[in-house]
């Protein structure tokens, strides 16, 4: 059983279809891309994905872990193992780091039936993944991503992977704004996750990243529709013709 | 229809007058001419003008017909007191006393004075004017200008009970003093009027905290309280007001502080209880280089109305004030800021800031936010704004996509917003009790917020 199946997914936001049906197949263990130019619905679909209530699902089913996503909220999807990383993380003043990253870890740890973390337990775990990350610890004391820079923001969206250790992580635009130095620290944070029990959708414009962390799939999204499937080689590929030779080709199909 | 309102109007007022002269006769101290003179003169003032209406500028924004128009008795004790186990879950922990006031009045049963440092007197008024009542009259009602408002016009008039505390000169009492009023159920509408005075003298260091709330229901009450409190040069004070009574009681209350040289005090006000709430906090920095710190929650849902009246006075050279206003408001909840600030002729280098932030958590909800600045001198520094939100979806989503419930994720938003207020309370066993009110009082708010409107 794949890990997240996609079929025919149709998503509308008002008059506007968005996603003109998506089939995508995602096992464990497995690294996918999903690239595609400005527009194209990549964004859509991670946020669809991660059961934001905004959209319009018009058609077709997403099983993950054999469970009917799209009937999940937001939150029973996370404590089902799905994690969105966002392309903009938003600021949450009045709530510290440390404080929201222990709330959420043990409102999964619960929904799963396992016991609560304490502030005992949990710091030291937190501090072993700062290190990975390459984070200052006084980020944990200051309010979600308030006065946090571009690269900050990002890497503390890997921390809040790293500590929920979800089995499908959806990285929606990750490397946007990144400097190379702070790319080269969230590739090796997304690295250090990969693993046979877990997935990884990697959701960008660019090639950039996925010089760091090797995809086995790419997928090209345009217009709503993927329209070519390959190897790493088809991402290179991208990156020196541009998404012009497949919008044609998405036209001409 | 004229007739019938006048009608109305004065029959509110002869029921007072009922009252008055019940008082004049019988009240303990009225052989003291001076609180006599003080009574009469409350009473007449508030004869000649009664209770506000919507026309006056200060008053605008809340409609008072329902106390106008309930005919409200004093309300006299002849029911049981309370048990200290009914007021157990309302005690604050690591106070360093506890005057328990039964709808205005002091039931010494019930309360606990523990022992005070030397030169620290906590009492209640009554038995203070009986025992020195050359000390009361030296403050009693100096402060308070009964002209300016009609409830303290009427609270004057019934002065009987309430607290008095004297903190002497140079004097640091660390743990704070618990000053719990109840309001109980007399099965028809009764009316309390407790009148506080606390004198802090020079360079002295305390903490209060007024507690208003009821015990049994279903009944209208109305809690008319004054608190003229007197801070020394150099003092140090914080005080504390909270109002949690039952959703059929009025609170109007009034804290005039008046500072000396120096002096800072904390006013930090949480409201989360009572059906029309009225909450004036009106210190006069009469010495140079005095500060002022005016903080307050407002959290009303279904139909409460929270009406905050703020007048801050700079009447000295070099003073500060800050004002931070909360307020968070659901269902058909009304919420109202007034912050008026006069800054006096004299009052050069005045610094004086103002920020109202408030949530509104229905389509129905309704906040009206209104600064007035006077201004009379030429050097001074005066800011003011005032922010209107809802809780953001986006803030929602990403606190739900890492697996909070949307019960949960709202009130980790509430308490976000909560705690900008109390985090600029001092750490404490005061900033404990009402920490553990509020997360009280967030969780409740959250679930409820859930099940009513929706945005689209």
């Amino acid at each position: 059983m794949s890990l997240l199946e996609i079929k025919n997914l149709k998503v509308r936001v008002e008059d506007r279809e968005i996603l003109k049906g998506i089939n995508l197949e995602l096992n464990a263990g497995e690294v996918h891309s999903i690239m595609g130019p400005n527009g194209s619905g990549k964004s859509t679909l991670a946020q669809v994905l991660a059961r934001r209530e905004t959209y319009q699902i018009t058609g077709g089913e997403v099983l993950f872990n054999g469970k009917d996503l799209l009937a999940m909220k937001p939150e029973e999807a996370a404590c089902e193992g799905l994690f969105l990383a966002f392309q903009y993380p938003v600021e949450i003043p009045g709530i510290s780091n440390a404080y929201f990253l222990r709330s959420a870890l043990n409102a999964i740890r619960k929904y799963r039936g396992q016991d609560e973390m304490d502030a005992m337990d949990f710091l030291p775990m937190l501090r072993e993944k700062l290190k990975l990350l390459e984070m200052d610890e006084k980020l944990l004391n200051r309010s979600v991503n308030e006065a946090f820079s571009g690269g900050e923001k990002k890497r503390n969206e890997i921390l809040q992977m790293a500590v929920l250790e979800p089995t499908l992580a959806i990285l929606d635009e990750t490397d946007s704004g990144l400097d190379i130095d702070a790319l080269k620290i969230v590739a090796k944070g997304v690295n250090a996750m990969r693993s046979p029990d877990r997935a990884i959708l990697i959701v960008t414009h660019y090639q950039r990243l996925l010089d760091y962390i090797v995809p086995d799939r790419v997928h090209v999204l345009v217009d709503g529709r993927i329209v070519k499937s390959g190897g790493p080689e088809l991402a290179l590929q991208l990156e020196e013709q541009g998404y012009a030779t497949t919008e044609s080709a998405a036209r001409g199909a | 229809m004229g007739h019938l309102k006048v009608a109305t109007a004065t029959q509110g007022i002869q029921n007072y007058a009922e009252s008055f002269s019940g008082l004049e006769k019988s009240a303990a101290s009225r052989e003291l001419p001076w609180l006599r003179k003080i009574r009469q003169d409350g009473f007449a003032r508030f004869g000649e003008t009664g209770f506000p209406t919507l026309r006056d500028e200060d008053w605008r924004f809340t409609n008072l017909s329902a106390i106008a128009q309930t005919p409200f008795r004093l309300a006299r004790n002849g029911h049981p007191l309370p048990s200290r186990k009914d007021i157990e879950p309302y005690r604050v922990a690591g106070a360093a006393c506890e005057l328990v006031f039964v709808d205005g009045r002091l039931a010494p049963e019930i309360s606990y004075l523990g022992e005070l440092p030397a030169r620290v007197k906590v009492a209640n008024l009554a038995a203070e004017l009986a025992r020195d009542p050359g000390a009361v009259e030296a403050h009693l009602g100096r402060y308070l200008d009964i002209r300016r408002d009609a409830f303290s016009a009427l609270n004057t008039a019934f002065i009987e009970d309430g607290a008095y505390i004297h903190i002497g000169k140079g004097v640091v009492l660390e743990a704070p003093v618990h000053l719990l009023f109840i309001s109980v159920a007399h099965g028809a509408p009764t009316v309390n009027h407790p009148r506080n005075l606390i004198i802090a003298e020079e360079n002295s260091q305390a903490t209060f905290i007024e507690d208003y709330m009821s015990l049994g229901r279903g009944e209208k009450a109305l809690c008319n309280t004054v608190t003229e409190l007197i801070a020394g040069d150099h003092s140090v004070i914080s005080h504390y007001m909270i109002e949690r009574e039952h959703e059929q009681a009025f609170n109007v209350s009034t804290l005039r502080i008046q500072q000396g040289r120096s002096a800072n005090v904390s006013s930090h006000s949480v409201l989360v209880g009572g059906a029309i709430v009225r909450n004036n906090v009106h210190p006069v920095l009469a010495g140079e280089g005095s500060e002022c710190l005016i903080n307050g929650l407002f959290v009303g849902s279904d139909r409460q109305h929270l009406d905050n009246y703020m007048l801050v006075e700079h009447a000295s050279p070099h003073c500060a004030s800050r004002q931070f206003y909360n307020g968070i408001l659901d269902g058909h909840a009304h919420g109202v800021f007034h912050g008026r600030i006069i800054v006096h002729k004299d009052a050069q280098k005045t610094d004086a800031k103002q920020t109202n932030r408030n949530l509104l958590l229905s389509d129905t909800a309704q906040i009206d936010t209104k600064p007035q600045l006077e201004i009379y001198a030429d050097d001074v520094k005066c800011t003011h704004g005032a922010t209107i939100g809802q809780i953001e979806e986006n803030s929602l989503f990403y606190l739900r996509s890492r697996g909070i419930d949307e019960a949960s994720a709202r009130r980790l938003l509430l308490m976000a917003f909560a705690s900008e207020c109390l985090d600029r309370m001092k750490e404490g066993p005061a900033r404990t009790h009402v920490e553990g009110l509020i997360h009280r009082d967030m969780g409740r708010l959250a679930h409820a917020s859930l099940k009513g409107g929706q945005p689209a």
